[in-house]
């Protein structure tokens, strides 16, 4: 549906956006991640053919965007990062002029307004002016304003950003329910969001994707060391250490704060490639020792945000 | 094209929903009013000739003013971009707010009709310069628009666009006033230059193509220039 081939833009002499190339399937609900300056705007705003590629193609249904913007414009529906409207018209006069622009017919426009100041929650604001409304209510216009024209592919910078948690679950919703049939695009630095909603995440980090997949597949990918934490009774950290270390692959043990009076917890760092969980257990079972808990930790997905991200930074 | 028209639509709707509209106009009936009324009955002549005489030095500052606004205010709150991304060119987007601030232009001039009717009462009044001169303010007025469209998309303060645009129009209206300081071989083109000479000609009731050329080739540069300027922007 939209294939992206080595893109990249330079504000003067900084590169936002280094060599990106993606492939985006139609339907697909895609996470683009990135802390902030990664190039994550710039990158939503080259695919809604507002800023011009300095260079790299993107093609959306076999189209460039540079030879042909109004009919890919026509099919993207795009909802900026901060919702900058016409502060001084009504709701109702703003989404009716969208719809004018959008181009749909004279009779068609009440009907499509009203299905969406439904759909994002607007009934009760529709005669307010721009101005008046709160954060939330304006991401919800932007919202209603990216939906105007059915588009096929929906571009979303941030689109939960300044919305109390109720309004959040209820904007994910949606975009779920856009995404059955339609592609989205959303960029967001909030983690749990994106592990929530996509399907795909992309992760960026100055200008260059670091990470491209499923979330299931990054955190297996990412998973290169795991992370045991046991607690026991009855038992010292000397003889623990003396005890585990001599596991194959058991790389380093550190001692926890104490739970309670008594307990010892401790992590363990392992080498992932085989699991030593058995063997841990097996050397366990030998001792005296009492075991109150036993758990290897998961990737989350904010570690391997953390670990790409910073890892990156740190080498410049 | 059809954008076009809603884009026209809705700066003419805007301009008038805020009170800068009524603002502009109540000043500059005001001062075209009493500068011309002041003098009107000492020359004892039932001729429009001072208010068109007027018209210049006021549309340098009344029109920039008008136009501050068009792209200034959409660069500075991030409108501009929802503007981009939607299916419109640049073509429909200028030239609509350029006819917006034609409209407004007239919508400005409209009730200054009154002063012929008055005073077409008080004397023989002679209707062919007074046509002739409402022809050369919109032409006029259509030359100012697109500079001050112009400066109003070099920058996303409207201040800024404001004095850009009042100064480029102002020195087109005052170059031909300052010819005593010109050597004589460049005389006639900066007198080509000069608003006033072209609109006293129109007003006179003359309609030459040279005039007429003048105005319009004012507006496509204006426009081309903006063109110019929003190009650079993506």
């Amino acid at each position: 549906m939209i294939h992206v081939d080595n893109l990249t833009k330079f504000y003067d002499h900084f590169c936002a956006v280094d060599g990106i190339s993606l492939d985006i399937r139609k339907g697909e609900i895609l996470g683009l991640l990135g802390p902030n300056g990664a190039g994550k705007t710039t990158t939503l705003k080259m695919l809604t053919g507002y800023f011009r590629p300095s260079s790299g193609t993107i093609t959306v249904k076999d189209l460039n965007i540079v030879e042909h913007p109004l009919e890919i414009k026509q099919m993207i529906g795009y909802l900026p990062e901060s919702s900058p409207f016409y502060r001084d018209l009504l709701v109702y006069d703003y989404l009716n002029y969208i719809a004018k622009i959008r181009g749909i017919a004279p009779e068609e426009r009440h009907e499509r307004i009203k299905y969406l100041s439904e759909l994002c929650g607007l009934n009760h604001v529709m005669h307010k002016s721009i101005a008046e409304l709160s954060k939330g209510l304006n991401q919800r216009v932007g919202l209603a304003h990216a939906m105007m024209r059915d588009p096929e592919i929906l571009i979303l910078d941030e689109p939960t950003q300044g919305l109390d948690p109720n309004q959040i679950v209820e904007i994910r919703n949606i975009i779920r329910k856009i995404g059955e049939e339609k592609t989205v695009i959303f960029s967001t630095h909030i983690l749990s969001e994106a592990e929530a909603t996509c399907d795909r995440i992309v992760i960026i980090n100055q200008g260059k994707i670091v990470a491209d997949g499923g979330t299931e597949t990054l955190k297996q990918s990412a998973d290169s060391q795991a992370i045991i934490q046991i607690t026991l009774a009855n038992a010292t950290f000397e003889t623990i250490e003396q005890g585990l270390k001599s596991i194959d692959g058991v790389e380093a043990i550190e001692k926890l704060d104490d739970p309670a009076e008594g307990n010892l917890s401790v992590k363990l760092t392992c080498r992932s490639e085989t699991d030593r969980r058995e063997a841990i257990y097996q050397k366990i079972k030998a001792t005296d020792w009492i075991l109150l808990e036993f758990h290897q930790e998961r990737q989350t997905l904010e570690r391997i945000f953390r670990d790409l991200t910073r890892q990156l930074n740190k080498e410049n | 094209m059809r954008q076009l028209t809603h884009i026209l639509e809705k700066e003419v709707k805007d301009f008038f929903v805020t009170p800068i509209a009524y603002i502009v106009i109540a000043i500059f009936l005001i001062v075209t009013g009493w500068f011309f009324f002041s003098t009107f009955f000492l020359y004892n002549q039932a001729s429009l000739r001072n208010f068109f005489n007027l018209l210049p030095l006021i549309f340098a500052f009344v029109i920039p003013a008008i136009t501050m606004r068009l792209f200034a205010e959409e660069l500075s709150r991030g409108s501009y971009e929802l503007l981009m991304t939607m299916p419109v060119t640049f073509g429909d987007i200028i030239v609509g707010k350029f006819l917006a601030g034609v409209v407004m232009t007239a919508a400005m001039l409209a009730p200054t009709l009154a002063y012929p009717i008055s005073v077409s009462f008080l004397g023989q009044l002679d209707w062919g310069p007074v046509i002739g001169g409402y022809l050369g303010a919109l032409l006029m007025g259509g030359a100012f628009s697109a500079i001050g469209l112009f400066a109003s998309s070099i920058t996303h303060n409207q201040i800024v666009a404001f004095i850009v645009g009042a100064a480029i129009c102002f020195t087109l209206v005052l170059i031909d006033k300052m010819l005593f300081f010109i050597p004589e071989s460049l005389l006639n083109g900066i007198q080509y230059l000069g608003t006033g000479f072209h609109f006293s000609n129109i007003s006179k009731g003359v309609i030459d193509s040279r005039d007429l050329i003048y105005f319009f080739s004012i507006i496509i540069v204006g426009l081309y220039g903006t063109y110019l300027l929003l190009l650079r922007k993506e």
